[in-house]
Protein backbone atom coordinates (compact mmCIF):
# COMPACT_ATOMS: atom_id res chain seq x y z
CA UNK A 1 0.00 0.00 0.00
CA UNK A 2 1.13 3.39 -1.00
CA UNK A 3 1.07 6.34 0.77
CA UNK A 4 -1.36 8.02 -1.67
CA UNK A 5 -3.50 5.01 -1.46
CA UNK A 6 -3.59 5.52 2.59
CA UNK A 7 -4.32 9.27 2.74
CA UNK A 8 -7.46 8.54 0.90
CA UNK A 9 -8.89 6.05 3.40
CA UNK A 10 -11.13 6.22 5.90
CA UNK A 11 -8.70 6.40 9.39
CA UNK A 12 -9.98 4.28 12.25
CA UNK A 13 -10.76 5.19 15.09
CA UNK A 14 -14.00 6.97 15.01
CA UNK A 15 -15.25 8.89 17.55
CA UNK A 16 -19.21 8.42 18.70
CA UNK A 17 -20.60 12.57 18.72
CA UNK A 18 -21.26 12.66 22.63
CA UNK A 19 -23.99 10.34 22.42
CA UNK A 20 -23.96 6.46 23.17
CA UNK A 21 -24.70 5.73 19.40
CA UNK A 22 -21.96 4.59 17.35
CA UNK A 23 -19.75 6.92 15.23
CA UNK A 24 -22.08 8.93 12.38
CA UNK A 25 -19.61 7.37 10.10
CA UNK A 26 -20.55 3.42 10.17
CA UNK A 27 -23.72 4.77 8.87
CA UNK A 28 -22.23 6.01 5.26
CA UNK A 29 -20.43 2.75 5.35
CA UNK A 30 -23.94 0.89 5.75
CA UNK A 31 -24.49 2.48 2.57
CA UNK A 32 -22.03 1.73 0.62
CA UNK A 33 -21.92 -1.54 -1.48
CA UNK A 34 -19.04 -3.87 0.14
CA UNK A 35 -16.91 -3.37 2.79
CA UNK A 36 -15.04 0.07 3.31
CA UNK A 37 -11.06 -0.10 3.76
CA UNK A 38 -9.94 1.86 6.75
CA UNK A 39 -6.53 2.74 7.89
CA UNK A 40 -5.48 2.24 11.04
CA UNK A 41 -2.94 4.50 13.05
CA UNK A 42 -0.23 1.90 12.48
CA UNK A 43 -0.93 2.53 8.42
CA UNK A 44 -2.09 -0.99 8.43
CA UNK A 45 -5.19 -1.33 6.83
CA UNK A 46 -8.34 -3.46 7.38
CA UNK A 47 -11.82 -3.90 6.34
CA UNK A 48 -14.65 -2.33 8.49
CA UNK A 49 -18.30 -4.06 8.65
CA UNK A 50 -21.27 -2.66 9.16
CA UNK A 51 -24.19 -4.26 7.95
CA UNK A 52 -25.64 -6.43 10.68
CA UNK A 53 -25.68 -9.61 8.44
CA UNK A 54 -22.64 -9.35 7.14
CA UNK A 55 -21.22 -9.10 11.16
CA UNK A 56 -23.13 -12.24 11.71
CA UNK A 57 -21.40 -13.97 8.35
CA UNK A 58 -17.68 -12.85 9.30
CA UNK A 59 -18.09 -13.87 12.63
CA UNK A 60 -19.24 -17.32 11.36
CA UNK A 61 -17.11 -18.09 8.49
CA UNK A 62 -14.53 -20.78 9.29
CA UNK A 63 -12.11 -19.19 6.93
CA UNK A 64 -11.62 -15.82 8.99
CA UNK A 65 -9.77 -16.65 12.33
CA UNK A 66 -9.39 -15.10 15.70
CA UNK A 67 -5.97 -16.21 16.22
CA UNK A 68 -3.74 -12.84 16.21
CA UNK A 69 -0.80 -14.98 15.17
CA UNK A 70 -1.73 -14.97 11.99
CA UNK A 71 -0.19 -12.79 9.55
CA UNK A 72 -2.54 -9.24 9.24
CA UNK A 73 -4.49 -9.73 12.34
CA UNK A 74 -5.62 -6.27 13.77
CA UNK A 75 -3.66 -4.37 15.84
CA UNK A 76 -5.03 -0.99 16.20
CA UNK A 77 -2.88 0.33 18.70
CA UNK A 78 -0.09 -1.14 21.05
CA UNK A 79 -2.88 -1.20 24.17
CA UNK A 80 -5.77 -2.39 21.97
CA UNK A 81 -5.06 -5.72 20.23
CA UNK A 82 -4.96 -9.57 22.47
CA UNK A 83 -2.72 -11.43 23.05
CA UNK A 84 -2.55 -14.92 21.10
CA UNK A 85 -2.74 -18.14 22.85
CA UNK A 86 0.82 -19.12 22.04
CA UNK A 87 1.68 -16.09 24.82
CA UNK A 88 -0.77 -16.79 26.72
CA UNK A 89 -2.05 -19.98 27.41
CA UNK A 90 -5.53 -20.36 28.18
CA UNK A 91 -6.41 -17.09 26.20
CA UNK A 92 -8.91 -19.04 24.32
CA UNK A 93 -10.56 -16.19 23.20
CA UNK A 94 -7.55 -16.05 20.37
CA UNK A 95 -7.55 -19.84 19.48
CA UNK A 96 -10.06 -20.98 16.14
CA UNK A 97 -12.09 -24.12 16.28
CA UNK A 98 -10.94 -27.08 16.94
CA UNK A 99 -8.19 -25.84 19.34
CA UNK A 100 -11.56 -23.60 20.85
CA UNK A 101 -13.41 -26.57 21.33
CA UNK A 102 -11.97 -28.00 24.47
CA UNK A 103 -11.99 -24.92 26.48
CA UNK A 104 -15.67 -23.65 25.36
CA UNK A 105 -16.63 -27.42 26.21
CA UNK A 106 -14.69 -27.26 29.64
CA UNK A 107 -16.15 -23.47 30.40
CA UNK A 108 -19.91 -24.07 29.86
CA UNK A 109 -21.15 -25.50 32.39
CA UNK A 110 -19.67 -23.01 34.38
CA UNK A 111 -22.58 -20.39 32.74
CA UNK A 112 -25.39 -22.70 32.24
CA UNK A 113 -28.93 -20.74 32.77
CA UNK A 114 -28.78 -22.67 35.82
CA UNK A 115 -25.67 -22.43 37.25
CA UNK A 116 -26.08 -18.46 36.74
CA UNK A 117 -29.34 -18.51 38.62
CA UNK A 118 -27.77 -19.99 41.29
CA UNK A 119 -25.53 -17.11 41.49
CA UNK A 120 -28.42 -14.64 42.33
CA UNK A 121 -28.04 -14.70 46.12
CA UNK A 122 -24.14 -13.83 45.71
CA UNK A 123 -24.65 -11.16 43.38
CA UNK A 124 -27.43 -9.63 45.70
CA UNK A 125 -25.29 -9.48 48.60
CA UNK A 126 -22.45 -8.26 46.47
CA UNK A 127 -25.07 -5.08 45.30
CA UNK A 128 -26.50 -4.53 48.83
CA UNK A 129 -22.64 -3.87 50.47
CA UNK A 130 -21.44 -1.66 47.64
CA UNK A 131 -24.98 0.52 48.46
CA UNK A 132 -24.68 0.24 51.83
CA UNK A 133 -20.93 2.03 51.85
CA UNK A 134 -21.96 4.34 49.11
CA UNK A 135 -25.50 5.62 51.67
CA UNK A 136 -22.94 5.25 54.23
CA UNK A 137 -20.18 7.84 53.08
CA UNK A 138 -23.08 10.71 52.27
CA UNK A 139 -25.43 11.63 49.58
CA UNK A 140 -23.27 11.26 46.95
CA UNK A 141 -20.49 9.37 45.06
CA UNK A 142 -18.61 8.85 42.06
CA UNK A 143 -20.42 5.70 40.53
CA UNK A 144 -17.71 4.08 38.09
CA UNK A 145 -15.41 3.48 40.97
CA UNK A 146 -17.81 3.14 43.91
CA UNK A 147 -20.04 0.88 42.28
CA UNK A 148 -19.68 -0.02 38.60
CA UNK A 149 -16.41 -1.52 38.56
CA UNK A 150 -16.68 -2.74 42.06
CA UNK A 151 -19.53 -5.44 41.31
CA UNK A 152 -18.02 -7.02 38.30
CA UNK A 153 -14.95 -7.48 40.29
CA UNK A 154 -16.65 -8.87 43.62
CA UNK A 155 -18.86 -11.48 41.36
CA UNK A 156 -15.59 -12.39 39.49
CA UNK A 157 -14.05 -13.19 42.12
CA UNK A 158 -16.44 -15.05 44.15
CA UNK A 159 -17.13 -16.88 41.19
CA UNK A 160 -13.06 -18.08 40.86
CA UNK A 161 -13.18 -19.12 44.70
CA UNK A 162 -11.20 -16.59 45.60
CA UNK A 163 -11.28 -16.44 49.46
CA UNK A 164 -13.02 -12.98 50.97
CA UNK A 165 -10.28 -11.84 52.94
CA UNK A 166 -8.80 -11.23 49.28
CA UNK A 167 -11.14 -9.20 47.44
CA UNK A 168 -9.78 -6.00 48.32
CA UNK A 169 -6.61 -6.97 46.88
CA UNK A 170 -8.19 -8.38 43.87
CA UNK A 171 -10.85 -5.80 43.57
CA UNK A 172 -7.74 -3.06 44.01
CA UNK A 173 -5.66 -4.57 41.26
CA UNK A 174 -8.24 -5.30 38.65
CA UNK A 175 -9.20 -0.95 39.05
CA UNK A 176 -5.32 -0.68 38.48
CA UNK A 177 -5.79 -2.14 35.19
CA UNK A 178 -9.00 -0.27 33.98
CA UNK A 179 -8.56 3.19 35.17
CA UNK A 180 -7.90 6.00 33.13
CA UNK A 181 -5.09 7.84 35.03
CA UNK A 182 -3.26 4.29 35.68
CA UNK A 183 0.12 4.61 33.87
CA UNK A 184 1.32 1.76 31.73
CA UNK A 185 3.81 0.19 34.64
CA UNK A 186 1.13 0.42 37.26
CA UNK A 187 -0.84 -1.40 35.06
CA UNK A 188 1.79 -3.93 34.14
CA UNK A 189 2.59 -4.15 37.73
CA UNK A 190 -0.97 -5.13 38.83
CA UNK A 191 -1.60 -7.40 35.95
CA UNK A 192 1.86 -9.48 37.44
CA UNK A 193 0.63 -8.95 40.77
CA UNK A 194 -2.84 -10.87 39.92
CA UNK A 195 -1.27 -13.85 37.72
CA UNK A 196 1.17 -14.59 41.15
CA UNK A 197 -2.02 -14.47 42.59
CA UNK A 198 -4.32 -16.61 40.41
CA UNK A 199 -1.45 -19.30 40.27
CA UNK A 200 -0.87 -19.39 44.04
CA UNK A 201 -4.52 -19.43 44.25
CA UNK A 202 -4.85 -22.61 41.67
CA UNK A 203 -2.07 -23.98 43.49
CA UNK A 204 -3.88 -23.92 46.66
CA UNK A 205 -7.29 -25.21 45.29
CA UNK A 206 -5.57 -28.13 43.95
CA UNK A 207 -4.94 -29.31 47.44
CA UNK A 208 -7.59 -28.27 48.88
CA UNK A 209 -10.68 -27.47 46.46
CA UNK A 210 -13.86 -25.68 46.94
CA UNK A 211 -17.20 -25.61 45.44
CA UNK A 212 -15.23 -23.26 42.75
CA UNK A 213 -14.71 -22.62 39.40
CA UNK A 214 -11.18 -23.24 39.64
CA UNK A 215 -11.46 -26.53 41.90
CA UNK A 216 -14.30 -27.72 39.10
CA UNK A 217 -12.13 -27.24 36.50
CA UNK A 218 -9.00 -28.65 38.46
CA UNK A 219 -11.00 -31.84 39.23
CA UNK A 220 -12.10 -31.92 35.43
CA UNK A 221 -8.91 -32.33 34.17
CA UNK A 222 -9.48 -30.92 31.04
CA UNK A 223 -7.07 -28.11 31.30
CA UNK A 224 -3.58 -27.90 32.41
CA UNK A 225 -3.35 -25.74 35.66
CA UNK A 226 -1.14 -23.16 33.21
CA UNK A 227 -3.82 -22.78 30.88
CA UNK A 228 -6.39 -22.48 33.63
CA UNK A 229 -4.18 -19.31 35.01
CA UNK A 230 -4.90 -17.93 31.58
CA UNK A 231 -8.38 -18.63 31.42
CA UNK A 232 -8.73 -17.04 34.83
CA UNK A 233 -7.11 -14.09 33.53
CA UNK A 234 -9.51 -13.89 30.33
CA UNK A 235 -12.64 -14.34 32.48
CA UNK A 236 -11.57 -11.70 34.81
CA UNK A 237 -10.52 -8.72 31.91
CA UNK A 238 -13.22 -9.68 29.55
CA UNK A 239 -15.81 -9.42 32.54
CA UNK A 240 -14.82 -6.56 34.31
CA UNK A 241 -14.94 -3.00 32.18
CA UNK A 242 -17.38 -4.68 30.21
CA UNK A 243 -19.67 -5.08 32.59
CA UNK A 244 -18.51 -2.06 34.63
CA UNK A 245 -19.43 0.32 31.39
CA UNK A 246 -22.50 -1.03 30.80
CA UNK A 247 -23.80 -0.49 34.34
CA UNK A 248 -23.18 2.84 34.31
CA UNK A 249 -23.82 4.00 30.76
CA UNK A 250 -27.45 2.54 32.00
CA UNK A 251 -27.59 4.44 34.55
CA UNK A 252 -27.68 7.26 32.86
CA UNK A 253 -29.98 5.90 29.90
CA UNK A 254 -32.78 4.35 32.25
CA UNK A 255 -32.82 7.92 34.73
CA UNK A 256 -33.48 9.87 31.17
CA UNK A 257 -35.99 7.61 30.69
CA UNK A 258 -36.97 8.12 33.78
CA UNK A 259 -38.32 4.64 34.76
CA UNK A 260 -36.88 0.98 34.83
CA UNK A 261 -39.16 -1.49 33.91
CA UNK A 262 -37.17 -4.25 35.29
CA UNK A 263 -37.99 -6.79 32.62
CA UNK A 264 -35.99 -8.54 30.16
CA UNK A 265 -36.21 -6.64 27.08
CA UNK A 266 -35.03 -3.30 28.89
CA UNK A 267 -31.49 -5.24 29.60
CA UNK A 268 -31.29 -6.77 25.96
CA UNK A 269 -32.19 -3.01 24.93
CA UNK A 270 -29.57 -1.47 26.83
CA UNK A 271 -27.32 -4.26 25.52
CA UNK A 272 -27.81 -3.07 21.70
CA UNK A 273 -28.41 0.88 22.10
CA UNK A 274 -25.10 0.74 23.80
CA UNK A 275 -22.75 -1.66 22.67
CA UNK A 276 -19.95 -0.94 24.01
CA UNK A 277 -17.42 -3.80 22.98
CA UNK A 278 -17.66 -2.16 19.05
CA UNK A 279 -13.62 -2.84 18.58
CA UNK A 280 -13.77 -6.40 20.66
CA UNK A 281 -14.21 -9.31 18.20
CA UNK A 282 -11.01 -8.44 15.71
CA UNK A 283 -10.27 -11.31 12.76
CA UNK A 284 -8.22 -12.13 10.06
CA UNK A 285 -8.83 -14.27 6.56
CA UNK A 286 -6.82 -17.35 6.63
CA UNK A 287 -7.79 -18.04 2.66
CA UNK A 288 -9.59 -15.35 0.18
CA UNK A 289 -13.15 -14.90 1.52
CA UNK A 290 -16.48 -12.76 -0.29
CA UNK A 291 -18.17 -11.10 2.34
CA UNK A 292 -21.54 -8.59 1.14
CA UNK A 293 -19.50 -8.67 -2.40
CA UNK A 294 -16.26 -7.88 -1.28
CA UNK A 295 -13.83 -9.84 -1.74
CA UNK A 296 -11.41 -9.78 1.02
CA UNK A 297 -7.73 -11.64 0.54
CA UNK A 298 -5.67 -14.04 2.42
CA UNK A 299 -3.93 -12.13 5.17
CA UNK A 300 -6.27 -9.19 5.26
CA UNK A 301 -7.41 -7.67 8.76
CA UNK A 302 -11.21 -7.70 9.41
CA UNK A 303 -13.22 -5.61 11.82
CA UNK A 304 -16.71 -6.69 12.56
CA UNK A 305 -18.51 -3.68 14.40
CA UNK A 306 -20.67 -4.58 17.12
CA UNK A 307 -22.37 -1.50 17.30
CA UNK A 308 -22.46 -1.00 13.90
CA UNK A 309 -24.61 -3.92 13.63
CA UNK A 310 -26.65 -2.75 16.20
CA UNK A 311 -28.00 0.03 14.97
CA UNK A 312 -28.42 -1.39 11.15
CA UNK A 313 -32.12 0.14 10.47
CA UNK A 314 -32.53 -3.36 8.61
CA UNK A 315 -32.71 -5.28 11.86
CA UNK A 316 -33.86 -2.50 14.30
CA UNK A 317 -36.14 0.17 13.22
CA UNK A 318 -35.54 3.61 14.58
CA UNK A 319 -31.67 2.49 16.21
CA UNK A 320 -30.72 5.60 17.63
CA UNK A 321 -33.92 5.17 20.15
CA UNK A 322 -33.79 3.89 23.43
CA UNK A 323 -36.90 1.75 23.24
CA UNK A 324 -37.52 -0.90 26.09
CA UNK A 325 -40.41 -2.42 24.36
CA UNK A 326 -38.88 -3.26 21.39
CA UNK A 327 -37.62 -7.29 21.13
CA UNK A 328 -33.84 -6.57 20.93
CA UNK A 329 -33.00 -10.34 20.83
CA UNK A 330 -30.67 -11.10 17.84
CA UNK A 331 -28.26 -7.70 18.75
CA UNK A 332 -24.45 -9.15 18.61
CA UNK A 333 -23.46 -6.88 21.74
CA UNK A 334 -22.04 -10.18 22.85
CA UNK A 335 -20.72 -11.27 19.58
CA UNK A 336 -21.75 -14.04 16.99
CA UNK A 337 -20.15 -17.51 16.46
CA UNK A 338 -18.56 -19.72 18.66
CA UNK A 339 -16.48 -16.69 20.79
CA UNK A 340 -20.21 -14.97 21.79
CA UNK A 341 -19.41 -14.50 25.27
CA UNK A 342 -19.11 -17.13 27.90
CA UNK A 343 -20.17 -14.49 30.06
CA UNK A 344 -23.31 -13.03 28.50
CA UNK A 345 -25.83 -14.79 31.19
CA UNK A 346 -23.80 -13.56 34.15
CA UNK A 347 -23.65 -9.99 32.84
CA UNK A 348 -27.68 -10.10 32.71
CA UNK A 349 -27.69 -11.13 36.19
CA UNK A 350 -25.52 -8.41 36.88
CA UNK A 351 -27.13 -5.59 35.33
CA UNK A 352 -30.85 -6.65 36.41
CA UNK A 353 -29.13 -6.81 40.45
CA UNK A 354 -27.50 -3.41 40.06
CA UNK A 355 -30.56 -1.44 38.68
CA UNK A 356 -32.90 -3.22 41.55
CA UNK A 357 -30.83 -2.23 43.90
CA UNK A 358 -29.59 0.98 42.77
CA UNK A 359 -33.46 2.31 41.58
CA UNK A 360 -35.12 0.39 44.50
CA UNK A 361 -32.71 1.47 47.34
CA UNK A 362 -31.94 4.98 46.04
CA UNK A 363 -35.24 6.38 44.46
CA UNK A 364 -33.90 10.25 44.23
CA UNK A 365 -30.89 9.02 42.48
CA UNK A 366 -29.68 11.21 39.97
CA UNK A 367 -26.72 12.21 37.31
CA UNK A 368 -24.75 15.47 39.44
CA UNK A 369 -23.69 16.63 36.66
CA UNK A 370 -25.03 18.28 33.23
CA UNK A 371 -25.13 15.10 30.78
CA UNK A 372 -23.02 17.76 28.06
CA UNK A 373 -19.89 17.22 31.10
CA UNK A 374 -20.05 13.58 31.26
CA UNK A 375 -16.58 11.87 30.59
CA UNK A 376 -17.51 9.33 27.80
CA UNK A 377 -14.67 6.79 26.34
CA UNK A 378 -14.12 7.77 23.46
CA UNK A 379 -11.36 6.57 22.31
CA UNK A 380 -10.68 3.16 24.06
CA UNK A 381 -11.63 -0.11 22.37
CA UNK A 382 -14.49 -0.22 25.15
CA UNK A 383 -16.97 2.81 25.13
CA UNK A 384 -18.35 3.30 28.20
CA UNK A 385 -17.72 6.53 30.97
CA UNK A 386 -14.51 7.75 32.73
CA UNK A 387 -16.66 8.49 35.38
CA UNK A 388 -20.29 9.58 36.90
CA UNK A 389 -21.46 11.56 39.78
CA UNK A 390 -24.19 10.71 41.00
CA UNK A 391 -26.27 12.40 44.40
CA UNK A 392 -29.65 11.76 45.99
CA UNK B 1 -46.39 -27.54 13.73
CA UNK B 2 -42.86 -27.59 13.28
CA UNK B 3 -40.19 -30.16 13.85
CA UNK B 4 -37.00 -29.51 15.59
CA UNK B 5 -33.64 -30.74 15.53
CA UNK B 6 -30.37 -29.60 17.14
CA UNK B 7 -26.76 -30.32 16.53
CA UNK B 8 -25.32 -30.91 19.52
CA UNK B 9 -21.70 -31.56 17.92
CA UNK B 10 -22.00 -27.40 17.02
CA UNK B 11 -23.60 -26.28 20.26
CA UNK B 12 -21.74 -23.94 22.48
CA UNK B 13 -24.06 -23.77 25.44
CA UNK B 14 -24.66 -20.07 24.89
CA UNK B 15 -28.16 -20.76 25.98
CA UNK B 16 -29.73 -17.84 23.72
CA UNK B 17 -32.16 -20.79 23.13
CA UNK B 18 -33.02 -21.54 26.52
CA UNK B 19 -33.33 -18.17 27.04
CA UNK B 20 -35.49 -17.16 23.95
CA UNK B 21 -37.86 -20.48 23.62
CA UNK B 22 -37.78 -21.98 27.57
CA UNK B 23 -40.60 -24.54 26.45
CA UNK B 24 -38.98 -25.96 23.32
CA UNK B 25 -35.23 -25.55 24.62
CA UNK B 26 -32.99 -26.34 27.68
CA UNK B 27 -29.48 -27.25 28.42
CA UNK B 28 -28.10 -30.84 29.94
CA UNK B 29 -25.44 -30.54 32.94
CA UNK B 30 -22.61 -30.14 30.70
CA UNK B 31 -24.23 -27.10 29.01
CA UNK B 32 -25.23 -28.27 25.75
CA UNK B 33 -28.52 -28.06 24.31
CA UNK B 34 -31.57 -30.30 24.75
CA UNK B 35 -34.73 -29.96 23.45
CA UNK B 36 -38.12 -30.35 25.36
CA UNK B 37 -40.66 -30.39 22.58
CA UNK B 38 -39.48 -31.28 19.23
CA UNK B 39 -42.93 -30.65 17.51
CA UNK B 40 -43.93 -27.54 19.26
CA UNK B 41 -46.67 -25.27 17.98
CA UNK B 42 -48.75 -22.08 18.75
CA UNK B 43 -46.52 -19.52 20.63
CA UNK B 44 -43.73 -22.33 21.30
CA UNK B 45 -43.26 -22.74 17.58
CA UNK B 46 -42.92 -18.73 17.37
CA UNK B 47 -40.37 -18.74 20.32
CA UNK B 48 -38.36 -21.69 18.98
CA UNK B 49 -37.78 -19.97 15.56
CA UNK B 50 -36.78 -16.78 17.14
CA UNK B 51 -34.16 -19.10 18.71
CA UNK B 52 -32.79 -20.71 15.58
CA UNK B 53 -32.22 -17.01 14.30
CA UNK B 54 -30.11 -16.16 17.06
CA UNK B 55 -28.38 -19.60 17.99
CA UNK B 56 -25.19 -17.98 17.34
CA UNK B 57 -23.46 -21.49 16.64
CA UNK B 58 -26.23 -21.94 13.95
CA UNK B 59 -27.15 -25.58 15.46
CA UNK B 60 -31.12 -25.13 15.52
CA UNK B 61 -32.78 -26.21 12.17
CA UNK B 62 -36.72 -26.28 12.19
CA UNK B 63 -38.29 -28.53 9.68
CA UNK B 64 -41.46 -27.04 7.89
C1 LIG C 1 -21.56 -6.29 29.19
C2 LIG C 1 -20.51 -7.02 29.36
C3 LIG C 1 -19.82 -7.82 28.28
C4 LIG C 1 -19.77 -7.60 26.93
C5 LIG C 1 -20.40 -6.46 26.13
C6 LIG C 1 -18.95 -8.67 26.38
C7 LIG C 1 -18.68 -8.80 25.03
C8 LIG C 1 -18.02 -9.88 24.47
C9 LIG C 1 -17.80 -10.05 23.05
C10 LIG C 1 -18.24 -9.10 21.95
C11 LIG C 1 -17.15 -11.23 22.89
C12 LIG C 1 -16.74 -11.87 21.57
C13 LIG C 1 -15.29 -11.63 21.24
C14 LIG C 1 -14.91 -12.21 19.89
O1 LIG C 1 -15.75 -12.73 19.15
O2 LIG C 1 -13.71 -12.11 19.53
C15 LIG C 1 -16.93 -11.79 24.21
C16 LIG C 1 -16.28 -12.98 24.47
C17 LIG C 1 -16.01 -13.44 25.74
N1 LIG C 1 -16.47 -12.92 26.94
FE1 LIG C 1 -17.61 -11.29 27.16
N2 LIG C 1 -18.56 -9.51 27.38
C18 LIG C 1 -19.07 -9.03 28.57
C19 LIG C 1 -18.90 -9.59 29.83
C20 LIG C 1 -18.26 -10.77 30.11
C21 LIG C 1 -18.17 -11.41 31.40
C22 LIG C 1 -18.84 -10.92 32.68
C23 LIG C 1 -17.37 -12.50 31.25
C24 LIG C 1 -16.94 -13.55 32.23
C25 LIG C 1 -17.24 -13.71 33.43
C26 LIG C 1 -16.99 -12.56 29.85
C27 LIG C 1 -16.20 -13.55 29.31
C28 LIG C 1 -15.97 -13.70 27.96
C29 LIG C 1 -15.16 -14.78 27.41
C30 LIG C 1 -14.44 -15.84 28.20
C31 LIG C 1 -15.17 -14.61 26.02
C32 LIG C 1 -14.50 -15.50 24.98
C33 LIG C 1 -15.42 -16.61 24.61
C34 LIG C 1 -14.87 -17.54 23.56
O3 LIG C 1 -13.86 -17.21 22.91
O4 LIG C 1 -15.42 -18.63 23.41
N3 LIG C 1 -17.55 -11.50 29.19
N4 LIG C 1 -17.49 -10.95 25.16
S1 LIG D 1 -28.52 -21.10 21.30
FE1 LIG D 1 -27.41 -22.53 19.99
S2 LIG D 1 -25.34 -22.59 20.83
FE2 LIG D 1 -26.63 -21.65 22.37
S3 LIG D 1 -27.22 -23.35 23.71
FE3 LIG D 1 -28.83 -23.11 22.17
S4 LIG D 1 -28.25 -24.52 20.54
FE4 LIG D 1 -26.44 -24.25 21.80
Amino acid sequence: MTSTDAAQLVPFMMRRPGAPFPPPEYEEFRTKPGLVKAALPSGETVWLVTRHEEVRAVLTDPRISSNPANEGFPRPSRTVGAPSADEVPGWFVSLDPPDHNRFRKALIPEFTVRRIRSLRPAVEEIVDRAIDQMLARGDSAELVEDFSLTVPSLVISSLLGVPKVDRDFFEEKTKVLVTLTSTDEQRDKASEHLLRYINRLITIKSKRPGDDLISRLLQGGLLTPQELSGVAMLLLIAGHETTANNISLGVVTLLQQKQWIGDERTIEELLRYHSVADLVALRVAVEDVEIGGQLVRKGEGIVPLVAGANHDPEMFERPHEFDPSRPATGHVAFGYGVHQCLGQNLVRLEMEVAYRGLFGRIPTLEVAVPLEELQFKYDGVLFGLHALPVRW
Amino acid sequence: MARITVDTGKCIGSAQCVLAAPDVFDQDDDGFVMVLDDNPSGEAETTARTARGICPAQAITVHD
